[in-house]
């Protein structure tokens, strides 16, 4: 293998900036969890179909294993150990919305850009958000009500 | 105080924080990487294996390669960890490279080249039986096997399990009607989101240290010793939380993978970690089946007999897939009384990927095949299905097809189930309706019932010790899979110690050299091994506290009860000692001690389990049956075929629901699970059997939005030994939902649909009156 | 993962692009624009790709350009599909973009990715079919605008080291009557059994299809199939199904005559919706 292709890369993760030496053709996910120790981001399939890496690139979710690191460098990368004891965490939490709790930190992340975005989001855009995960411990239903309660006390927070 | 609580389980926020570890999460430097290089033939002679390029590739400190050894199965040894001489599925792995990183050991796999000579292969059970079918395993009789395992030497019959009851001609003679129903599908995988991964290190005193995400680390040891003669007390697995298993995680594979390479380089450790294509083929995957279902019944929908051949697609080697062929064989007839049956349950080998345990364990295969059977014996009677289930419904004092006696504790209440099911889905008002039209719906019902068919001599341990601040650690071998048995186990703790279950820890990681064992997490006995042992366990650490007690306060033992963090007189409970101040030894004013650290420890194991009679099946196989009763709404759109599943119901006898919210969460995740497989998941092959869709691309579970609304309800019949009188109900929710689905398609539309998944074009060829196969 | 290596670059202007891909070129890398690189990881993995370079388009002003106030509207090559269909400047692109992959990954996805990948369903594709989008192409020998149906033939008829940076809507068409329908094998995510796209213009409908062949097709023949009011419907759809290029997909997601089963619904849906079905 070519040593010549890696780089030092200073990203901008979690509020921190962090420096990296990482081959040019490694993927975000690989970077993180190898590179940073930050191991939240999960591989599911390494081919963008699980969605049990995704991460927020300048608040938008991002399937990390579909992005190479140095695509990101001057953005902002928030993982789940960026998450500050967000709503939708305590959702999660209250509504028994995982089990095995592999695909977690994909799901929250998703949703959890959702509700930023979107707070007012409805049946279709909630969908369309979450249907990017897969989830093969619980029904779906108890992630629905977690995401929906969680829209919920954003909507209320948002009016005031 | 915590048993019927929803109990928020112990490891939440490590799992919403991304805190939480799995294998694959503990990086180390200098650990070296495999990869795998695997089949392109399901079936082929390897005429050679080349792997000088590979060895010369940067980064590469070893490829191992299949010579020299042994042969690995649990029940049979018929499977070579890494090919040799032929490889017999599409997948199968031919050799390990390890290099310094994941990308240098994947680059120089592309290296190793293997020279095949196809092999005709073989693609289904039926196949594989009609004479002449090329052999997968020429030398059967020459395998190890336990002695509860009967291969069928000179064709591809791994095993064959027999169950005899009763007279099946003269059933059959009694009968006004005789139906027969034969059903089919592939083999499909378990998908669990954390693919498989094991670690292996040996260290220089000779202890292996694997990290493995398993169902099953202390089997890893035995088999250690059992394969390649390594001491088991040298061997310490270690297993953190690992990310969904649904039986995927039983059987060892990987692990070995990993102890062979690190041996191939001189101890270092190595982690073989699946990529999701290796997980869904390489690794063991979701039996497939075909059967065939005769019933004989009255003119009223009485059964008198049942006829039933089950050809399990094993796959290439016999592994688990040889138990999962006898589970269903032990409960064929599903949870209905039937005094004459006979079955033959075979386990066939095929050139496909090998089998293993799905959760439901051969019973939502068996329930598709007989369930389907059901409605068309009802529809040719002209009946209402769920009438005839309620008819036939087991109870106690009838037997099983093993020929067990059935009582008020070891088995559910199946009448209470289907009467509640009848209720919750308005069954009487319609089963079939038309919107307009071209848009039906319809509904489908399906009953279950499932013993644990384990090993008879499984057992469990728990050991529990205090904190000086006398709140308590549970020990306990059972895996943190998902299902939250950990926390079962804590509220069973502070419920027998009478103490907030926050003040009971649990150590969710096993270490095999420091945890008691639990035999494998496994067949819904989590809860009632592990919980028996955690009682057991408690109460030994009450004994001992109160003999302490007793002691300091001069109060006979008997006079003490331990409670509220405190063990107390209980005529006054104003007389106490603080459980933290007689946990490790209690100390006199004056400096004198007695006692010392209380440790709890407590074990169950199975008891009165035999083996099944070989000719007739006779025997005890599991303790207890669980029942269901189960049903699923679903709108069909008669011009294009497409529908929509909108709801999906079970009642469940739990005996007692020891966590409510995790007992929903369990159940409806199960039926999510049975309802992705019966609608949309299956392997599909081409002719020579090489897997067409090893991908989520391509091989799609169901999502977020797709899902039906979940109604479950429980029926609480307790069993009188279980721990508060709880029933596995782990995976009863599965067994019932590919057969309501497709008793629900089938009334919608008018053909019997007998095969699965369900995708709309099954159902358009099936109306056409074509077959529908491989492409 | 990609397990092999490559140096990426993020040219800033369409000169520096052309430039360095002739460049590496001549070095041996076999470079590849990288849009949002989704399929290039995906096929480096499995082996199906590979090169030592990639050229990254989405520091390009001119891929990354949105116009929906201009006629023609004008859209980047390097958009995202969530961007697209957020501004929702020609509505049945959007149709189209939000029925490929899942939501995340169009975060990722670009138009222009999406069309000129390997993966043949290009769906995309469609709504400019349809539209008659012009397109702008760059490469060594400098920008080109063409008609996109005249770029795309089966595959896209672009020279080595040539890549799309924009394409070119009139915002007449973008507003016209249209349908759109993607059905596959089961569920809401995943490759298309059949796509269908059409427009109503001048009382005509256009048509595209993806999933029906392996690669995604407009055609004169079968539009004047379905556009001959002198017949009924059905054997308009008869007539148009049977006059789809060859050779039908015959693979995992459905059979050959199950996915023109599916077609013939999706046009009388179509032919419907758009206000044939006087006709039907």
């Amino acid at each position: 293998m070519e040593e010549t292709t890696k780089r030092e890369l200073v990203l901008s993760i979690n509020g921190e900036r962090r420096a990296v030496v990482a081959r040019q053709a490694e993927t975000l996910l690989f970077v993180l969890r190898d590179g940073l120790g930050l191991t939240g981001a999960k591989p599911g399939c390494l081919n963008g179909d699980c969605g049990a890496c995704t991460v927020l690139v300048n608040g938008t979710p991002i399937k990390s294993c579909m992005m190479l690191a140095i695509e990101t460098v001057g953005k902002e990368i928030t993982t789940i150990e960026g998450l500050d004891d967000a709503p939708i965490q305590h959702a999660f939490v209250r509504h028994f919305a995982f089990q095995c709790g592999y695909c977690t930190p994909g799901f929250i992340m998703n949703a959890h850009a959702l509700i930023e975005r979107h707070p007012d989001a409805d049946e279709t855009t909630i969908q369309e958000w979450l249907e990017a995960n897969i989830c093969r411990c619980t029904s779906y239903q108890e992630i629905e009500t977690a995401v929906k309660e969680a829209l919920a006390a954003k909507k209320v927070e948002t009016k005031f | 105080m915590a048993v019927g609580k929803s109990i928020i389980r112990k490891e939440a926020w490590d799992k919403v924080t991304g805190r939480a570890k799995y294998t694959n999460d503990f990086k180390e430097q200098g650990m070296l990487h495999a990869a795998l290089v695997t089949s392109p033939y399901a079936h082929a002679r390897i005429l050679s294996v080349n792997v000088d390029k590979a060895i010369a590739a940067p980064g590469v400190r070893a490829v191992v390669t299949g010579e020299g050894l042994p042969l690995t199965g649990e029940d049979m040894r018929d499977r070579p960890p890494i090919a040799v001489d032929k490889v017999r599925y599409y997948g199968e792995v031919v050799a390990v490279v390890v290099a310094d990183t994941l990308a240098q050991a994947e680059q120089a796999a592309r290296l190793v080249r293997v020279v095949y000579e196809p092999l005709p292969a073989v693609g289904s059970p039926r196949e594989a039986l009609k004479e002449g079918a090329p052999l997968l395993h020429e030398h059967l009789d020459r395998y190890e096997k336990n002695k509860t395992t009967h291969p069928e030497p000179g064709t591809n019959v791994a095993h064959r399990t027999k169950i005899r009851k009763g007279n099946i001609e003269q059933g059959f003679a009694e009968s006004d009607v005789i139906v027969e129903t034969s059903v089919s599908f592939a083999p499909s995988d378990h998908i669990a989101m954390e693919t498989r991964c094991a670690t292996a290190e040996i260290w220089p005193d000779g202890t292996i240290h694997i990290s493995a995400s398993s169902q099953s680390p202390f089997m890893i040891k035995k088999l250690l010793h059992a394969y390649f003669g390594e001491e088991t007390g040298k061997v310490i697995v270690h297993t953190p939380l690992v990310g969904g298993a649904y039986g995927g995680k039983a059987p060892v594979q990987l692990e070995l993978l990993a102890y062979l390479a690190s041996k191939a380089v001189d101890g270092r450790k190595v982690s073989v970690w699946n990529s999701r294509e290796h997980d869904m083929v390489t690794s063991p995957v979701h039996i497939g089946l075909e059967a065939t279902v005769k019933i004989g019944a009255t003119r009223d929908g009485i059964f008198k007999a049942m006829e039933i051949l089950f050809l399990f697609d094993g796959g290439a080697y016999s592994d688990k897939a040889i138990d999962v062929s006898r589970a269903a064989a032990v409960d064929c007839t599903g949870p209905y009384h039937v005094e004459n049956v006979f079955c033959d349950s075979l386990c066939v080998y095929t050139n496909r990927p090998y089998a293993t345990p799905f959760r439901s364990f051969g019973h939502c295969e068996q329930a598709f095949a007989v369930e389907r059977a059901i409605d068309e014996l009802a529809r040719t009677l002209q009946l209402d299905p769920w009438e005839v289930r309620r008819k036939n419904a087991i109870r106690p004092g009838h037997t099983t097809p093993t020929q067990v006696r059935l009582n008020q504790s070891n088995v559910g209440d199946m009448p209470a189930c289907l009467e509640r099911l009848r209720e919750l889905m308005r069954w009487d008002e319609w089963q079939r309706v038309e919107l307009d039209a071209y848009t039906v719906r319809a509904k489908g019902i399906s009953g279950g019932w499932k013993t644990s068919t384990i090993d008879t001599d499984a057992s469990s341990g728990v050991i529990l010790t205090f904190n000086s601040d006398g709140s308590v650690n549970v020990i306990s071998g059972v895996v943190e899979i998902g299902t939250g048995t950990k926390t079962v186990l804590a509220q069973i703790v502070a419920e027998r110690l009478k103490m907030d279950v926050d003040r009971v820890h649990v150590k969710m990681d096993i270490d095999t050299q420091t945890t008691p064992e639990h035999w494998k997490t496994v067949a819904s006995r989590g809860t009632f091994m592990a919980g028996r042992a955690a009682l057991a366990a408690a109460d030994d650490a009450i004994r001992q506290l109160k003999e302490i007690a007793a002691c300091v306060l001069r109060a006979s033992p008997d006079d003490l009860e331990v409670g509220f963090g405190r063990v107390f007189l209980r005529d006054d409970p104003a007389i106490f000692l603080p459980i933290k101040d007689i946990a490790f030894g209690y100390k006199f004013p004056n400096g004198n001690a007695i006692g010392g650290q209380v440790i709890g420890r407590g074990h169950y194991i199975l008891r009165h389990l035999t083996p099944l009679d070989p000719e007739t099946g006779a025997g005890k196989p599991g303790p207890e049956w669980g029942v269901c009763a189960e049903g699923v709404e679903i709108e069909f759109n008669r011009r294009d075929y497409t529908y929509r599943i909108v709801k999906a119901y079970a009642v469940i006898d739990a005996g007692k629901v020891l966590n409510p919210k995790a007992a929903l969460g369990q159940v409806m995740g199960a039926m999510s699970m049975g309802l992705s497989f019966a609608s949309r998941e299956g392997f599909l092959f081409d002719k020579e059997q090489r897997v067409l869709n090893p991908q989520l691309r391509t091989y799609r579970p169901i999502r977020f939005g797709e899902h039906p609304e979940y109604i479950v309800e429980f029926v609480e019949t307790p069993q009188i030994d279980a721990p508060y009188g709880a029933r596995g109900i782990g995976e009863h929710g599965l067994i019932g939902m590919p057969a309501a689905l497709a008793n629900a398609l089938s009334l919608a539309v008018g053909v019997p649909l007998n095969e699965l998944p369900l995708v709309p074009e099954l159902i358009w060829r099936k109306q056409k009156g074509d077959s529908y196969g491989p492409v | 993962m990609v397990p092999f290596d490559f140096a990426y670059y993020r040219p800033q202007s369409i000169a520096e692009a052309t430039a360095l891909f002739a460049a590496l070129e001549r070095d041996g890398k076999r470079p590849l624009y990288y849009g949002g690189g989704t399929e290039i990881i995906t096929l480096s993995r499995l082996n199906l790709v590979r090169t030592a370079a990639v050229i990254d388009m989405k520091a390009i002003p001119e891929c990354r350009v949105l116009d929906a106030s201009a006629d023609p509207l004008v859209f980047g090559a390097a958009l995202s599909l969530t961007e697209l269909e957020e501004a929702n400047p020609f509505p049945l692109l959007t149709k189209a973009a939000r029925e490929v992959a899942d939501r995340t990954a169009r975060n990722q996805i670009t138009l222009g990715g999406n069309i000129c990948g390997q993966i043949f369903y290009r769906e995309t594709a469609l709504p400019l079919f349809v539209a008659e989008a012009d397109v702008i192409v760059a490469g060594p020998y400098g920008v080109r605008q063409c008609r996109f149906n005249d770029l795309f033939h089966q595959q896209l008829q672009l020279g080595r080291g040539e890549f799309i940076v924009q394409f070119k809507v009139d915002r007449a068409t973008a507003t016209l009557p249209h349908f759109h329908r993607k059905r596959r094998k089961q569920g809401e995510v995943g490759y298309p059994l059949v796509t269908i796209a059409a427009l109503k213009k001048d009382g005509a409908i256009r048509v595209a299809f993806s999933g029906v062949c392996p690669f995604p097709f407009r055609s004169a023949e079968v539009e004047a199939h379905l556009n001959d009011r002198s017949r009924p419907a059905a054997e308009r759809i008869q007539a148009a199904v049977a006059a789809f290029p060859r050779p039908i997909l015959h693979d995992i997601e459905g059979s050959a005559d199950y996915r023109l089963f599916v077609a013939a619904k999706l046009l009388e849906d179509a032919l419907r919706e758009l206000g044939e079905e006087e006709t039907m």
